[in-house]
């Protein structure tokens, strides 16, 4: 029996030469991902009180993203602590307010096809676009590993979720994502490990693929992946990582998977999910026109350079109308430089949008760009739960950037594709 | 392990439990919010011991360990879902705090007391004489209940 390329990943993270789904095995981690909200303040009470410090500093990614900037003085001492156990702990690999996590960590070249790697933070599937087995745990997993360098996992069935055919223009990964939610729910992953494929993935460029891995965690899956392939290991070039033998991290042919989901592109309109969660995602066209306050452009899921690009592509010589308000956070530094040097963050404020620094915003609500209470928020982020972008009774829908850039400039929800005719 | 019930329906998430708007406050403070959005005076009303029965998916969403803290620091005593979301399941034995999963949780009602085995997944309603099933508890993870989390383990494996 063959192996998926999940089961292959893991098995070398355990230092065994297969795996059968359902064992509980113990791996070793090959990077360890943790930010400023779940990371050190969390770990360095009881690391102190136990007098150990970290296994590796050099398998350590440490990015302060979801409190940056900070807005009062709790924030504020959270984001010192960060800093003061980075130079304690020696961690060269520190990124302050340079973005976030999922988005700044393969564009500086850490992720690489084949890695067993955790993350602190739910979105941590995002690294499956590399080919890596990437997945999200809490701080006191995290603690363990930080440690101990290892973890255990109960080796995940595997998944296949076939896409065919090639969407139209206005329509994106962040809509196959949201149709995935609706047909699937949210928990139709069963903490399995996914594996998507076919040839509309395969024509996805790498950011359209880590927003569709991103949002594994919204169906319930441990992780999600993508096979490498040639555009995989050209960016982890570009990035200044070592993409090693990425034409031998695939599955075997004779792999088992627990279920194969089959999706048409052809036909996919661009999805809108109603508050409160993902999976209340339909067509744009059959979603009511709800006024909407604020439209928001940010997260790991929805403010990548194309997450940009796209909704500069509708908003060119367009105006935000009037009494509503775009409000924009690129995902990274480098994403908001190579947006500013390609003349797309011109276009946005042009437009009327009010541009955030780089990092979480309001996606969690911990940061700068929230909601009040009864406000009404389109956003291109991952999750809709009540009260997460702020107020208790804000409600937030989800779509794509192309989706909330029409949708700005008509005030209210708005299908991209009559606006890029 | 017995306790009395509080239940709730599917998809309970991690903002649900501990809200990302409280996050920043006292352990204490944010538990004051928890499932205040489904459950209004959940967090007043809970005693030392109870045990929450829900639906499918509890715990589902972000990674915050506050999700577990929260219902730790009321004192809820264990957990008994249809399914979990998985980063909340690892947090809930990270931390100490039983996750049984059943598929028998239409069984049991509000106010209802039971008692929980979770080395065999058995559940027993003592409220209405049923006997229930659940999945047994893995070894590595009764492990880390009994040692009362990850931490007080650790600290005794480093000696």
């Amino acid at each position: 029996m063959g192996q998926t390329i999940a089961e292959k990943i893991i098995a070398r993270a355990a230092g065994q030469s297969f795996v059968t789904p359902g064992d509980v095995v113990t791996c070793d981690v090959d990077l360890a991902m943790i930010h400023d909200s779940g990371g050190p303040r969390r770990v360095k009470p009881v690391m102190d009180r136990l007098g150990v410090d970290v296994w590796d500093a050099s398998k350590i990614v440490l990015v302060s993203d979801h409190f940056t900037p900070c807005t009062d003085s709790e924030s504020a001492e959270i984001l010192k602590l960060t800093r003061e156990w980075a130079s304690e702990q020696k961690i060269v690999n520190f990124y302050d307010q340079k973005g976030i996590c999922h988005v700044v960590t393969p564009e500086r070249g850490h992720l690489h096809p084949g890695m067993f790697a955790v993350g602190g933070d739910s979105h941590s599937p995002t690294g499956g676009a590399f080919g890596s087995y990437m997945f999200g745990v809490g701080a006191t997993d995290m603690l363990g590993i930080l440690i101990t360098g290892r973890t255990w996992i109960k080796v995940p069935e595997t998944i296949c979720i076939k896409w065919s055919g090639e969407f139209e223009i206005g329509v994106a990964a962040k809509d196959m994502a949201l149709k995935m939610c609706a047909s699937l729910g949210m928990d139709g992953g069963g903490y399995q490990s996914i594996v998507y494929c076919g040839d509309t993935i395969e024509n996805l460029d790498m950011m359209e693929r880590m927003t569709l891995c991103n949002m594994a965690a919204e169906l319930g899956a441990q992780t999600g992946l993508i096979e490498p392939d040639k555009k995989t290991a050209e960016y982890v070039k570009l990035a200044g990582g070592d993409p090693g033998n990425w034409q031998e991290i695939k599955s075997d042919p004779d792999a088992n998977y627990k279920v194969t989901h089959k999706f048409d592109a052809l036909d996919l309109a661009p999805q809108v999910a109603v508050p409160h969660s993902p999976a209340n995602s339909m067509a744009v066209g059959d979603v009511d026109r709800e006024a909407i306050d604020q439209f928001y452009i940010g997260a790991c899921t929805g403010a990548k350079f194309n997450d940009l690009k796209m909704a500069a592509s509708v908003l060119k010589g367009h105006k935000v109308a009037t009494g509503k308000r775009l409000t924009i956070a690129p995902a990274s530094s480098r994403v908001l430089s190579e947006a500013t040097k390609k003349g797309i963050i011109e276009i946005l404020l042009e437009s009327g949008a009010g541009l955030l620094p780089p990092g979480c915003g309001a996606c969690a609500g911990y940061g700068v760009g929230v909601l009040a209470e009864d406000e009404v928020c389109l956003a291109s982020t991952a999750r809709n739960f009540q009260g997460r972008m702020g107020a208790g009774s804000s409600r937030v829908y989800l779509a794509s950037p192309y989706t909330v850039a029409a949708s700005a400039i008509k005030g209210h929800i708005s299908d991209p594709r009559e606006m890029l005719l | 392990m017995i306790g009395r019930v509080w239940k709730f329906g599917d998809d309970i998430n991690t903002d649900i439990l501990a809200p990302g708007s409280y996050i920043k406050l006292p352990l204490i403070e944010l538990a004051a919010h928890c499932l205040e959005s489904v459950h209004p005076n959940f967090s007043v009303s809970v005693v030392e011991g109870d045990i929450i029965v829900a639906g499918k998916n509890f715990g589902m969403g972000s990674s915050r360990e506050q999700a577990v803290q929260v219902l730790k620091a009321l004192g809820v005593a264990a957990v008994v879902a249809a399914s979990f979301g998985g980063i909340f399941y690892r947090n809930a034995f990270n931390l100490g705090l039983p996750a049984i999963v059943s598929q028998d949780i239409d069984q049991i009602q509000a106010d209802h007391n039971i008692e929980l085995d979770l080395k065999l997944g058995r559940i027993f309603n003592i409220s209405t004489g049923q006997d229930l099933i659940g999945d047994a508890v893995p070894e590595n993870l009764l492990t880390l209940i009994e040692s009362g989390g990850l931490v007080p383990y650790l600290e005794k494996e480093l000696g």
